[in-house]
């Protein structure tokens, strides 16, 4: 059976790759960012097998490579890249050449990924799945960037390295940037670990008055976006508004509908995700991505749309959910 | 209960605030978080390195990089602004507009990974935006370029939020689920992802109706300088 392990396999491969091209031009810190990185998706699986079997210093290694990534990222060395080799008279030529033969790769990685989420489940060998159903669309995603990949080379003509080479490229430039989501999700457990979330809810619940549905729903939709920009992510602040606010005194005390609340509250911290940097992967990584030159200049196109759709939200939920 | 931890939060305000690199400043909140909550070092450092690794998943993106790299070093970008400059009728807001209810199918059908900043937005939509709007209001200067490719990659994150919730067997349905569940509110799936729905309309209307008020935004600027390079001519 296909694990998703493989693929962390292949992409700390690619990080290693990455850190080993730093390291021969002399680019150390770039090295080492890529090298810590890399470890997380060689030996992921050991160090969660470890820890679960009792045995605690390779995580605590991990945490300590963690910290190394944040003082790496503070430095700044990062993020500047080799230039593209290929100048634009080139890559005019090469797409004249070429043509629409280019889409085909490229359009490859989400036709694969489709394919391998649709037929993961018929793919058998004898009694056994081939892809791990738990993980199915993240190994298809892994898949389908083997196989565009090779379908690039074919295209083009060009040599592995060439596309490890290119990758790497755009690695390097989006820098810290690739690290950040992974490392919010991260801030998130800390955070529910520390009891963060219940801290909060304890004093929102105690500075409400509860007996006005206004105040409750205002509290319950205000919490969810504000909640959402600081951990940068609606499903952590799900739990902490529901459980602080939205079933003790929407649902239990003013009679809410949990279905409708539940659904349109998400809807409501999702407006929150489209304002906040802390929502790296959404927000930072394709400012990163794009080379715009304000890295908030993603959030600045969508914040007239994300407090629309907040108002949108809270009068679908005072009309509905008190019915 | 324990209101120390709370200084996590507040580490991580005031380290946008003031503008500090996120990582560092994610990094700090946590150990503040942590050694707030009374955990030893051993404990915090531990708890840090399992998260992390638990949450591997979300860099897989960066598998896509070295296919998008040689796509792009053979012409990818511009070969897609060629294509999409061929299409008569086609404006930047049509353009996007299409591409918003296609992301929101895609993901009210559990789709999310098929597209994304890495796998569709730099590579294709952001190059094709800025084509069809210089199809219509002529060369755009390095400001709205930008602001045009912030908007496409907008246009990819409001598909996404507002398509994902309407699939029953996606994280975000499951999660409201089971937190109801926990609480002993037994609801089904179906209940909660049809709710979803007028929100994803409104997202969709509200979010096409500022494409076109963008794309008028640009046609205006377009004349402005238009009318001043007539003037200078005479």
């Amino acid at each position: 059976m296909l694990k998703i392990e493989v693929i962390y396999w292949l992409l700390g491969a690619f990080l290693a790759f990455a850190a080993i091209a730093n390291l021969r031009e002399r680019r150390i810190s770039m090295a080492a960012f890529w090298a810590i990185l890399a470890c997380a998706f060689l030996f992921g699986d050991a160090i969660l097998a470890a820890l679960a079997a009792g045995s605690r210093w390779p995580a605590q290694a991990m945490g300590v490579g963690v910290i190394g990534l944040g003082v790496m990222a503070a430095r700044g060395k990062l993020g500047t890249s080799a230039e593209d080799e290929a100048t634009l008279a080139n890559r005019r030529a090469s797409a004249q050449r070429l043509g629409n033969r280019l889409f085909g790769p490229a359009l490859a990685i989400p036709l694969v990924t489709l394919v391998g989420v649709l037929a993961g489940p018929w793919l058998r060998w004898g009694e056994t799945v081939l892809i791990e159903p738990r993980h199915a669309t993240l190994i298809a995603l892994g898949l389908a960037c083997v196989i565009a990949l090779l379908a690039a080379m074919h295209v083009t003509r060009a040599p592995l390295k060439t596309g490890l080479g290119e990758g790497r490229r755009l690695l390097d430039a989006l820098g810290w940037a690739a690290l950040l989501p992974m490392l919010l999700a991260t801030l998130g457990s800390v955070f529910a670990t520390t009891g963060v979330g219940d801290a909060i809810s304890a004093i929102v619940g105690a500075l409400i008055p509860i007996d006005s549905r206004l105040a409750c729903l205002l509290a319950f939709a205000l919490g969810m976006v504000l909640f959402t920009v600081i951990m940068g992510n609606a499903f952590a602040a799900f739990p902490v508004l529901m459980a602080g606010v939205g079933l003790p005194l929407l649902v239990i005390h003013h009679g809410a509908d949990p279905a409708i609340l539940g659904s349109i509250g998400m809807l409501t911290g999702y407006c929150g995700t489209l304002l906040t940097p802390m929502a790296a992967n959404f927000n930072i990584v394709p400012a990163v991505l794009l080379e715009l030159p304000d890295q908030y200049g993603v959030i600045r196109a969508q914040w007239p749309s994300a407090l629309a759709l907040l108002a949108v939200n809270f009068l679908l939920m005072w009309f509905l959910v008190f019915r | 209960m324990n209101y120390w931890p709370l200084l996590g939060v507040a580490t991580v305000v005031i380290g946008f605030v003031l503008r500090k690199n996120p990582v560092l400043v994610v990094v700090i909140a946590g150990l503040v978080s942590g050694l707030a909550a009374g955990m030893s070092p051993g404990d915090l450092l531990a708890m840090l390195g399992s998260s992390f690794a638990s949450n591997r998943a979300l860099l897989l993106m960066v598998l896509t990089l070295p296919v998008i790299g040689l796509l792009e070093h053979c012409g990818l970008r511009e070969r897609a602004r060629d294509w999409i400059t061929g299409f008569r009728g086609l404006t930047l807001s049509r353009f996007l507009a299409s591409y918003l209810g296609l992301r929101q199918v895609l993901s009210m059908l559990g789709l999310t990974n098929v597209a994304g900043h890495a796998q569709t937005v730099r590579p294709l939509v952001a190059p094709m935006s800025e084509a069809a709007a210089e199809r219509t209001v002529g060369a755009l200067d390095a400001e709205q370029r930008h602001r045009v490719a912030a908007m496409a990659a907008a246009t990819d994150n409001i598909g996404l939020f507002f398509g994902e919730d309407v699939f029953i067997a996606l994280g975000a349905v499951l999660l409201i689920q089971g937190f109801f569940a926990q609480n002993g509110i037994e609801l089904q799936p179906l209940a909660i992802a049809l709710w979803a729905l007028p929100t994803a309309v409104a997202a969709f209307v509200i979010h096409v109706l500022r494409l076109r008020h963008f794309q008028r935004q640009l046609e205006r600027a377009a004349r402005k300088r238009a009318a001043a390079n007539g003037e200078g001519a005479c």
